[in-house]
């Protein structure tokens, strides 16, 4: 099925008329993300589970903001969630790393185990496991200090042992930052360009040496070069971590995700209230050339949402 | 948006809705509204300047017999006795001593219920503890000023026997009631500038791994710490001018000393008790009143044009 993706192309580039006929997968829609826009890849390796959701719902207060998620989500994958708009992306998101207990009504249900273990456990310490489960924001938010300082931080916090200098230098470089900011490391973080900032929020997150990167729409805010550069680093990063990424962009999620989930805002059975369901996860080859689930469908090509 | 559609197209191509642009009425009560906003605006700038006006010539007419140098340095402060001194260091060292305890205790604790209060506290605690800080900073001084005088001293006196508890009045004391007067300022204003910390700092932060003290401490503290230290200027500009608890507490005796179990006379104080009790217009010592003030104005004016362009920065921080 996915003998026409020979070309291994990681950007967006002008569509050719051969590209369109050579789409056979989807016959009855135009979807909006053409089949050269995906990233070569194999059949997709489901090694290991890095998280299991078995029937999790998120509620804050009384509004139940997401409901009934069951999904796997793989060791060094790359995951994407996408969906309109207040479809609870980030609500489940930041329930995978307990930022979601920062909220004082939120309220997470069902079981959500991290390789087997229950992340909302009572014996459970929130903070070892941001440690362990990092996070990427979607506004860069480095801290008012030094660039140093800000790499600095994490592995200052959880007492990664070792010379101080080096691990700053190399999550600095495994961001793809070092040589744009060597020499102004003592420069304070607000002086960066956005994409500058957000790379160095990534950096600070790798610093720690987490096992899974969130990221909540990491690139919404930056232009396609800085984009690039961050998605270059993410498929360079899943080689040893997992990662679950929020976009609004399809492309992007065509593009380096291995598997996309589709959520919606449904209404309730009581049709009183909404809150957002998982449609459709799948393979993000099979997502975007042959969905299993209209909505889906009509959401990757442009139709709603 | 569909009236005006409607209206639109029944009005046809040919027929232009005409409607005055002119106002319908002149507005007169508007017009009134402002004049007497802005009567009241000028009488706020009328009155400081009067003030400043009225410092100003007294303190020039106290120069005219005493000279400057004399009084800035000069360190025996006796305006009222024959002979007369006129050497204010006493008295500044005075308030100086004041501040210095009002300082130690209204920081600490002032800063660590601002971080209690931005980080910790449950919405419910805070909403009810917030008003309740800004009812204290609301208190009568004079009962503060009674309390120290009545209680904290003999308190001070059981609690720290082995110390040489001259009178019944003390610098220690009343810099520490002074220091109670304005722990609600300090934590209020602290506490404002540690929630004005974008949520996104504290996000990224605990998405590290970091607890909650860490947090507070390593970035909330020092993302606020302009604020912060804005509340401590003006926390030292309250302690300056405050005058009647340590005219109950700190007593009148111009000396210098750091000895917090001595009475010393603060400038405020000095002031205060000079003003009520019997001085014969047109005097040196009517005049050196204000020349007190004066100085006192100058002290304050520094620490809150210091305390404003701090706030000014903090403001910018995260821009
Ligand atoms: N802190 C909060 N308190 C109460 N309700 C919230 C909170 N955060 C989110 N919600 C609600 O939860 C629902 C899902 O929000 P969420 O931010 O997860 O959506 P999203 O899919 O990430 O949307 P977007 O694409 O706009 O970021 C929305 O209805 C939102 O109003
Ligand atoms: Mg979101």
């Amino acid at each position: 099925m996915t003998n026409h993706l020979t070309q291994e192309i990681a950007r967006p580039r002008p569509a050719t008329a051969g590209d369109v006929e050579e789409a056979p997968a989807v016959q009855h829609t135009e979807i909006s993300v053409r089949p050269d826009e995906f990233r070569q890849r194999g059949p997709v390796e489901h090694k290991e589970k890095t998280f299991e959701l078995n029937n999790v719902s998120v509620s804050y207060g009384k509004a139940r903001a997401v409901n009934d998620v069951t999904m796997d989500i793989f060791h060094q994958n790359i995951t994407a969630l996408i969906g309109p708009s207040g479809c609870g992306k980030s609500t489940l998101l930041r329930s995978l790393n307990r930022m979601n207990d920062l909220i004082p009504s939120a309220r997470v249900d069902g079981q959500l185990l991290y390789h087997g273990a229950d992340i909302y456990g009572p014996k459970v310490d929130p903070v070892q496991v941001r440690k362990v489960i990092g996070m990427v924001f979607q506004k860069p938010n480095p801290f008012p200090k030094s660039i140093y300082d800000n790499v600095a931080f994490g592995p200052r916090t959880t007492g990664i042992k070792g010379d101080m200098d080096e691990i700053v230098e190399k999550a600095l470089t495994r961001a793809g930052l070092w040589d744009e900011v060597k020499d102004r490391l003592d420069d304070n973080a607000y002086g960066m360009s956005g994409g500058q900032q957000q790379r160095l929020c990534i950096a600070r997150c790798i610093a720690v040496e987490p096992d899974v990167i969130l990221m909540d729409e990491p690139c919404s805010a930056l232009d396609p070069i800085s984009t690039g550069r961050i998605e270059d680093l993410m498929l360079e990063l899943k080689e040893r971590y997992s990662i679950v990424i929020v976009t609004h962009n399809m492309q992007q999620a065509a593009r380096v995700s291995d598997m996309t989930a589709f959520l919606m805002v449904e209404l309730t059975a009581d049709e009183k209230s909404r809150w957002g369901e998982l449609i459709e996860y799948d393979d993000t080859t099979k997502i975007f050339t042959n969905p299993g689930d209209s909505r889906t469908e009509d959401y990757i090509s442009g139709k709603v949402g | 948006m569909t009236m005006r559609g409607v209206v639109a197209s029944s009005a046809g191509a040919g027929e232009t809705p005409r409607r005055s642009l002119e106002a319908p009425s002149p507005r007169y009560g508007e017009k009134a509204i402002k004049v007497f906003l802005a009567a009241c605006g000028g009488l706020s700038v009328l009155v400081t300047t009067g003030i400043v006006l009225s410092l100003a010539f007294g303190a020039i007419d106290f120069f005219r017999e005493v000279p400057v140098h004399e009084f800035l340095f000069g360190t025996n402060w006796a305006p009222s006795f024959t002979p007369s001194h006129f050497g204010v260091l006493p008295i500044v060292t005075g308030t100086l001593n004041i501040v210095f305890w009002a300082l130690v205790v209204s920081v600490p604790v002032g800063l660590a219920s601002a971080i209690y209060l931005s980080e910790y506290a449950p919405n419910r605690v805070r909403k009810t503890i917030k008003p309740m800080l800004e009812i204290l900073e609301g208190i009568p001084t004079v009962a503060i000023g009674l309390f120290a005088l009545m209680f904290l001293r003999p308190l001070a006196a059981d609690v720290l026997p082995f110390l040489d508890w001259g009178g019944v009045h003390s610098i220690g004391v009343a810099g520490v009631a002074v220091g109670l007067l304005i722990i609600p300022l300090v934590a209020s204003i602290s506490d404002d500038a540690m929630r004005a910390v974008p949520r996104g700092l504290r996000e990224g932060a605990y998405a590290l791994g970091a607890s909650k003290l860490r947090v507070s401490a390593r970035v909330v503290f020092p993302a606020a710490i302009s604020g912060i230290v804005a509340a401590v200027v003006l926390a030292v500009s309250r302690a300056v001018g405050e005058t009647m608890v340590v005219l109950l507490a700190a007593g009148a005796r111009a000396q210098i000393t750091a000895n917090p179990t001595d009475s010393a006379q603060t400038m405020t104080a000095y002031i205060g008790q000079t003003a009520t009790g019997e001085i014969a217009f047109g005097t040196v010592a009517y005049y050196t009143i204000f020349a007190v003030g004066a100085l006192l104005f100058v002290m304050t004016l520094i620490m809150n044009l210091f305390a404003i362009r701090l706030v000014r920065r903090f403001r910018e921080v995260y821009e």
